[in-house]
């Protein structure tokens, strides 16, 4: 067992601890290529690291959870945030430390490094890791590089990799992660190679830019691109961009920064050069016996080669390769911020003004025909809405994750969803549709006589004042009648609202501890400590884009819930015309649309399980993560359709299978929440945290192992929910 | 498959899998357990054990014939954490009557063929509970019940 190879002694033997990239650079090495001073941290000081600080059993008591297959992206996103920091707070043993960081000091002194991802498992074409694991550029110090390493140690377990993995059928039981330490050679013209071009095996490929290779590799800089044909040895296209940065050193890491002038007018490499790069590329292939990808730099007229592997490419032949869209799950901040822009400038006013201009249009007038025409058009509009959804609202989700791994990098906590602290206290839609609901039921708790007119459902008889009130909520935010009644049989009308404040108006308003600003002003000092005074900027910006990132989860779908609810009223006003008017052959033209018209179905999630007579199988402990801290114990309200919530009463703990914004006005008289859908930054968690309720989501089966009216116990700490109580 | 019908496959998997089984009993309030070589029914209705009659656990059974009994795949590793599953068996035990003997004999010789001598001596009583439930623990802290028909 040796924790450090350097590329001298790494042999065919030892490939398996060094990974394929570390065994690449030794073989170049010996081969005669120039490449950089290199090391390796093999995978026996993974092993030893993750034995001894007990990771490796933490890590898959995290994955065995639940069945893989049945957590969603948005949960294996959470488990690989929980690792990751996992790797962040939990130091190495003492002697693994003392013998790496002697080695690295007398090895590369206090020069620069990379400290690079070298799995053990991309040793083959099968299964290239490309851009999954992380590779960190510019690192100075033993310290840092210690860091670091544990960081692309942490990379293994990437919500990308983890995907990926499972993908093609690697057992995670046996991952391990090897790190190749190299000095950081500062080119100043950097690129990529390909032997063979993957669409036409008789051209070769040379990219280039200024600069280091990082904003090549990483899409963030557009290279210069030569054609080659392999048999003449010829250019046959250069393709020049608009050459505008560089990636350059920076006193932290790497900056991209504006190319200067002079650079921007020329090409990286002259003619000469590209052939130079292909052919020692072409070496490269003839050496390994296979198309290489051969990632470069020129320093001072010396080419010298970073790496080689086998060529594999995101749009690989292979159809069922969906690594490009694991990664595309990340975003960018500077691609967060244009989205931020979109939504903020463009879809929001937009979402609103479609919603309004359909709310003003009265249906009542319209002829059947108009009104068939006006549901068809009410139904494409909505559609397009969703779509959008899909497309930008959900990738800007993103803007919280990317703020929970700045900070859990920079602070370290214990709690790795600490940073969501940082988040509450957004005006979120939702919250203040519930605020609203509280006003108006405390009035109904205060004014007796009132609360009896509403008991006895005589609505014409209200008070102007608090009509008034009602009208300006409806206006806002619906009269809830179809949240509650459900989808496209939805019964319009006020009475749901009346009889959900009635139950609010039972009880005094809860007061939870979301009215907590000061600590929220500690928490974002806390944060904003960790950075240097020059980073400090981004670091609030990045805080201010997650917190927007945030609210919009919730506000989007309420937004889309209004386009809806026109949809809906265009429906009911149909509905109600054929009720009225069966036989009428004028009707038939509704009828028609109505058929067309199919969503809102309700899922039939949550039915009970089957058994087999006599016996009586129930859950006594179910488990999920936990996302809202605190315990609480109370009787369940299952919800397993629409109807269900109105009949949500003050205290109980609701049990759903998805949380959506726009159900969770009955959450401010809840005591806990419970979803079948797993994710800590799901609806569901996030309403509950502004309420400060324990919250568990992620539970299998939740609405079909329990019961409305089951005694449960939500304990929001370790993500249990106990059902009944301690008797056999 | 049927929900309650995956929890018997595990369960008779589990058994299966498993020559021990830890028994509670008591005495006057004080718990006390000890380690039995088991075989279950098919139906797994019922578990039966060995035990000397001079045992501490077979006088604490036949005061107060209600027991418990833990069945587990842990292998005393820390992957057991994530892997092993546990299930506990609740009922009342009873001696196996002179009728059913040669019957539950085959079936507890054929898991354990080694305990023949044992389980022949005429200082040994073969046992037998009556299951009512089943509690089962996996993932760590996931726990289903099962209460059989009486």
């Amino acid at each position: 067992m040796s924790w450090i190879l350097n590329t001298h002694n790494i042999h065919a033997r030892n490939r398996h601890r060094v990974g394929g990239k570390g065994y690449a650079l030794s073989l170049l090495d010996k081969g005669g290529f120039k490449i950089p001073s290199t090391i390796c941290i093999t995978s026996d000081a993974y092993h030893e690291y993750v034995k001894r600080s007990g990771l490796r059993e933490r890590i898959l008591l995290e994955l065995h959870r639940k069945a893989f297959k049945e957590m969603r992206w948005e949960e294996i996103w959470d488990c690989a945030t929980r690792i990751r920091n996992m790797f962040l707070t939990k130091p190495f043993p003492d002697d693994l430390a003392q013998t790496l960081r002697e080695y690295i000091d007398e090895h590369f002194q206090n020069r620069p490094v990379a400290v690079r991802s070298s799995a053990p498992e991309e040793d083959n074409v099968q299964s290239s890791f490309a851009g999954l694991h992380e590779s960190f550029i510019n690192v100075t110090g033993a310290d840092s590089v210690l860091k670091h390493i544990r960081l692309v140690w942490a990379s293994l377990w990437s919500d990308a990799a983890l995907l990926y993995r499972q993908e093609i059928g690697l057992d995670v039981e046996k991952s391990a992660m090897a790190v190749v330490i190299q000095e950081t050679v500062a080119g100043d013209r950097s690129g990529v190679a390909f032997t063979r071009n993957p669409n036409d095996e008789s051209q070769g490929i040379v990219e280039s830019v200024h600069g280091l290779n990082q904003g090549l590799v990483d899409g963030t800089v557009e290279p210069d691109r030569w054609t080659i044909d392999r048999y003449t040895n010829k250019i046959v296209l250069h393709t020049a961009p608009e050459r505008k940065n560089w990636i350059m050193p920076g006193p932290k890491g790497i900056q991209l920064a504006a190319l200067p002038a002079e650079k921007s007018s020329q090409p990286p490499l002259v003619p000469q050069e590209v052939d130079i790069v292909f052919q020692t590329a072409i070496k490269a292939e003839q050496f390994f016996k296979i198309p290489q990808d051969v990632e470069w730099t020129y320093i001072k007229n010396a080419l010298i080669l970073l790496q080689s592997r086998p060529i594999t490419t995101l749009s690989s032949d292979k159809p069922e390769d969906k690594r490009g869209w694991y990664l595309s799950l990340h975003r960018s901040f500077d691609n967060l911020k244009d989205l931020r822009h979109k939504i903020e400038n463009k879809l929001i006013p937009g979402m609103i003004a479609a919603a309004e201009s359909l709310g003003e249009k009265n249906l009542k007038n319209m002829s059947d025909e108009a009104l068939a025409d006006e549901i068809r058009k009410r139904l494409k509009i909505n559609h397009k809405w969703v779509n959008i959804y899909w497309a930008d609202f959900i990738p800007y989700a993103h803007g919280v994750r990317l703020f929970g791994q700045v900070y859990n990098d920079a602070v370290r906590p214990d709690d790795p969803y600490e940073f969501m602290d940082l988040l509450t206290h957004t005006q979120m839609a939702s919250i203040e549709r519930n605020s609203m609901l509280m006003d108006l039921a405390a009035i109904i708790r205060r004014d007796k006589q009132l609360a009896r007119v509403l008991k006895q459902g005589n609505y014409t008889g209200l008070d102007v004042e608090f009509t008034s009130l009602i009208n300006e909520f409806i206006e806002k935010f619906g009269d809830l009648s179809c949240a509650v009644t459900g989808g496209k049989n939805c019964v319009l009308g006020t009475g749901p609202l009346y009889r959900l404040l009635l139950e609010m108006a039972k009880y005094p308003a809860q007061t939870g501890d979301y009215g907590k600003k000061g600590s929220l002003k500690r928490s974002i000092q806390k944060y904003l400590d960790h950075f240097e005074e020059d980073q400090r900027t981004w670091a609030k910006e990045l805080l201010d884009l997650a917190r927007n990132s945030y609210q919009l989860r919730d506000d989007d779908n309420i937004y889309l819930g209004r386009i809806e609810a026109q949809l809906l009223a265009a429906v009911q006003e149909a509905k109600k015309r054929l009720d009225n008017q069966t036989g009428d052959p004028s009707t038939k033209v509704l009828r028609q649309v109505l058929e067309e018209v199919d969503f809102g179905t309700e899922s039939q999630s949550g039915v009970p399980m089957e058994e087999i007579a006599g016996d009586r199988l129930q859950a006594r402990q179910l488990t999920g993560q936990p996302a809202g801290p605190g315990i609480s114990k109370g009787k369940a309200r299952v919800i397993h359709n629409h109807a269900d919530l109105s009949h949500f009463k003050h205290g109980e703990i609701l049990v759903c299978d998805a949380v959506d914004p726009n159900i969770t006005f009955v959450v401010p008289l809840a005591t806990a929440v419970v979803e079948r859908r797993g994710g800590m930054l799901i609806h569901g968690a996030i309403i509950a945290r502004e309420y400060g309720l324990p919250c568990i989501t992620g539970v299998p089966d939740a609405t079909s192992l329990i019961q409305t009216g089951d005694t449960i116990t939500v304990d929001g700490y370790l993500g249990i929910v106990t059902i009944g109580d301690a008797r056999l | 498959m049927k929900a309650n019908e995956q929890f018997r496959k595990s369960v008779a998997e589990l058994f299966r899998s498993q020559n021990l089984a830890t028994l509670s009993t008591q005495h006057a309030g004080q718990p006390y357990a000890s380690l039995v070589a088991f075989v279950a029914s098919d139906d797994l209705d019922q578990i039966y054990f060995a035990t000397p009659t001079t045992t501490r656990k077979y006088a604490n059974l036949v005061a107060d014939s209600r027991v418990a009994m833990l069945i587990n795949s842990s292998m005393n590793q820390t992957s057991d954490f994530h892997r092993a599953i546990s299930v506990t068996a609740v009922g009342k035990a009873k001696d196996v009557t002179e009728k059913d003997k040669k019957r539950i004999l085959d079936q507890y010789l054929a898991k354990h063929p080694h305990l023949e001598d044992f389980v022949r001596s005429p200082t040994c009583a073969l046992v037998r509970v009556f299951v009512e439930s089943y509690y089962m623990v996996k993932n760590f802290q996931h726990v289903t019940e099962l209460h059989l028909t009486p």
